[in-house]
């Protein structure tokens, strides 16, 4: 029966972030139940002694899937954290163990997984997840257990001060962190861009309606207008069509050099094309949501240059920091990429563990009873501070990192050059 | 807002309405013959651009020569996918429900335009790419520069749009005017019982009609992928419903009218999206937002002065 009522395929393409793009096939919620009762040890965590204590590293990210690739990379990394932990005794008489459960994108199966590792009294916190929303269905699962929830991925700002970040931010859930930046500092890094590196003082901006594109205008226009530039025109796009003749026409009309596109991909690439094929040849600005290699494709290929997207956090490989986590990721042989977010993830994991390093060192240096230690570890976790492989890891009064990093990356020649401009807000 | 700005408007207009156009007349056919709207033809619509975009794919030395070359191929593939869909759908969906109430047909249409979508989704596949399309894909493109005309800028996809459409119109008016086939669909139209003791096989009538359907708007796919670039796999949904509004603004039951509510539609939305916001009393309901709602305003007066729509006859309901 589970078939019946499991959520069905949606028609269209999620509304919301890219990252959200949650298309999953119809699933069987039985399936989840059973994959919430891997737990494999539980003899451990009984007395601290001298003898090596096991501890478990929840971790959550879709692993199969449209997303898998991205998850498996954020998996690696965390495993390769938790080995290189008990290689160099992080936390001495304390062997790591990662748990890897898989949420497909979805929030309530991530909501599950949080209720599995709660039950877990092995699992001691929890690394993830890839999508904000998915953070946010774990966020008081895992709260109500004051486990520590560690991202290195999820950048909407409501998860850490809440829905009125803008004029009223409230830390609601103090056992989130993460050490990725968020978006709500992009989109003046954006404006800043446009009007400052690209000279654009007067620009068009194209939202489709959603609430990540107007959300993205809104912050953008608001930055751009206080940098001294200004909104030509303003026009909304139908993202369940594709022609854009309208808007394209009102855009060469109002005498604007460029243009900023609140909204994602999918709608992003068929827009610039269309631009370029109605003789507009100014750059054309995004989110991060319009930051994906689909985009040039569908722009036209050679009519994608110009497209200019942020993303949150510096490009890894343009890091000095993160060159021995480079090294060593490749030295594992993992199959996939770390990606994007694989050096953030990997701080993650590394600052959780420190952060039961040092709630096992107040516990007299014994481990105890892991549900006694988890609040401990919450605590601790606020305090943590190291050099990581994304930089300074350290987290704010609202479980934000304190190292907010915002990258530019421009579409030159047919793919996107990363990092053309990187920017450290904070 | 000078003088050319209004022609580039209107010649987008008229573009995107001759698209609708093409959509609607197989809404109409359809109606004038069965009385039953075949909502499942919108994705009819969206087949064919998928069919020419697999062929292209698939069909090894299609990408090496020039578009316009292949394009035929394109053509001929969009329909044969679209065709064999509509009178599949004709024999297996809508024949086994004739007779039945209205409404059956009515949620069959809904029913197999959501499978039709899902089959799209979930398993057409790209050489070297996964299964299923979650997103738009990218179309082909017709080398070249866009043509200038006056101040109007018209790409060669927009320019065979109207030339397939006119032709398509010339042909079909001919076809059903003219040809045998072409008056037994008319004489069908008029009263099937009749018909059929005349010796007319109204089966076959009936399944010319949706394949002259699907025919046209597998063209207008391709046309449009060409146009705008992508074709996604649930394009057929606004394309359909903005097709089946074209076919009740110009009279449902009535080709001609399918296409002039199709050019009216179109040009209504590119004025309203572009001419209204440089207008000082109505500015504020102007721009690409608002061409949605001026397109239904001028279907619902439309339909309040003339019910029967633009071009149709005012004949009574045989239901």
């Amino acid at each position: 029966m589970h078939r019946l009522i499991a959520d069905a395929p949606d028609a269209r393409p999620r509304s919301g972030r890219s990252r959200s793009l949650a298309l999953a096939a119809p699933l069987l919620a039985g399936s989840l139940v059973l994959s919430a009762c891997g737990t494999r040890d539980d003899g451990s965590g009984d007395d601290g002694g001298q003898e090596a204590t096991t501890v478990t590293i929840g971790f959550d990210a879709p692993l199969s899937k449209d997303l898998a690739a991205v998850g498996l990379g954020m998996r690696n990394s965390a495993q390769l954290a938790v080995k290189q932990a008990n290689k160099n005794e992080l936390v001495p008489g304390v062997t790591f163990e990662l748990a890897a459960k898989d949420d497909q994108a979805t929030p309530n199966i991530g909501q599950q997984n949080a209720a599995a590792f709660v039950a877990d009294t092995s699992v001691i916190g929890v690394v993830g997840a890839y999508n904000s929303s998915v953070s946010a269905a774990m966020q008081s699962t895992l709260h109500d257990a004051t486990m520590v929830q560690v991202s290195g991925a999820n950048t909407a700002a409501t998860l850490t001060q809440g829905a009125r970040y803008k004029t009223d931010p409230q830390r609601e859930y103090d056992n989130y962190f993460r050490t990725i930046s968020t978006d709500a500092v992009a989109a003046p890094v954006m404006a800043e861009y446009f009007f400052k590196d690209l000279r654009i003082k007067k620009i068009a901006t194209v939202d489709d309606k959603k609430t990540y594109g107007t959300g993205i205008v809104e912050n953008f226009t608001e930055a751009y207008e206080k940098l001294g530039g200004k909104v030509a025109v303003h026009q909304s796009i139908n993202p369940d069509e594709s022609d854009y003749a309208a808007v394209v026409n009102s855009v060469k009309s109002s005498g604007a050099q460029g243009v900023f596109y609140g909204g994602e991909y999918p709608q992003a690439g068929p827009l610039k094309k269309q631009l370029v094929a109605a003789g507009f040849d100014g750059p054309m600005g995004g989110g991060d949501a319009v930051k994906d290699d689909q985009l040039i494709p569908l722009a036209g290929g050679k009519s994608a240059d110009g497209v200019c997207a942020h993303s949150d956090g510096a490009p890894v490989d343009s890091l000095d920091s993160a060159k021995s986590f480079v090294a060593d990721y490749k030295a594992a042989g993992y199959s996939e990429g770390y990606g994007v977010f694989g050096a953030y993830v990997y701080d993650a994991t590394t600052a959780l563990m420190k952060a039961v390093g040092a709630a096992v060192e107040a516990n007299d240096g014994k481990v105890g009873d892991i549900a006694q230690l988890r609040p401990k570890v919450v605590d601790a976790m606020q305090k943590v501070a190291f050099d990581g492989a994304t930089g300074k890891v350290g987290f704010d009064a609202y479980g934000d990192s304190v190292n907010q990093v915002i990258s530019v990356n421009c579409v030159q020649d047919g793919a996107w050059k990363n990092g053309v401009k990187i920017v450290t807000v904070k | 807002m000078t003088a050319t700005d209004v022609l580039q408007l209107l010649a987008d207009g008229l573009v995107l309405g001759t698209m609708y156009g093409l959509i609607a007349v197989g809404y109409t056919m359809v109606y004038g013959i069965l009385q039953i709207i075949n909502f499942a033809h919108g994705e009819i619509y969206m087949l064919g651009g998928f069919g020419a975009l697999f062929v292209y794919a698939w069909v090894p030395g299609l990408r090496a020569v020039s578009l316009w070359l292949a394009l035929p191929v394109l053509l001929v593939a969009a329909v044969v996918v679209s065709v064999a869909a509509a009178v599949a759908a004709e024999r297996f969906a809508y024949r086994p429900l004739r007779g039945a109430p209205r409404l059956a047909p009515l949620i069959t249409a809904i029913g197999l335009s959501l499978f039709l979508q899902q089959v799209v989704f979930n398993f057409f596949t790209l050489p070297g790419g996964s299964v299923g399309v979650t997103a738009p894909v990218p179309f082909p493109q017709l080398p070249g520069e866009p043509l200038h005309l006056g101040g109007v800028t018209l790409s060669h996809a927009a320019l065979l749009t109207l030339v397939v459409a006119a032709l398509a119109m010339v042909v079909l008016t001919w076809f059903v005017a003219r040809t045998r086939t072409g008056r037994a669909m008319q004489a069908t139209a008029q009263d099937p019982k009749t018909a059929r003791l005349m010796g007319i096989d109204t089966d076959r009538v009936i399944v010319v009609a949706f394949a002259i359907g699907a025919l046209l708007a597998a063209v207008a796919c391709v046309t449009q992928g060409l146009r705008l670039g992508t074709i996604s796999y649930n394009m057929g949904f606004i394309a359909g419903l903005k097709g089946f509004t074209a076919a009740v603004l110009g009279g449902i039951g009535n080709i001609k009218g399918a296409m002039l509510g199709g050019v009216v539609l179109g040009v209504a939305e590119a004025l309203a999206s572009g001419l209204l916001p440089h207008l000082p009393a109505l500015h504020m309901f102007g721009g690409s937002v608002w061409k949605d709602v001026w397109a239904f305003v001028i279907l619902i007066v439309v339909l309040l002065i003339r019910p029967q729509g633009l071009l149709g006859e005012r004949i009574a309901d045989r239901a």
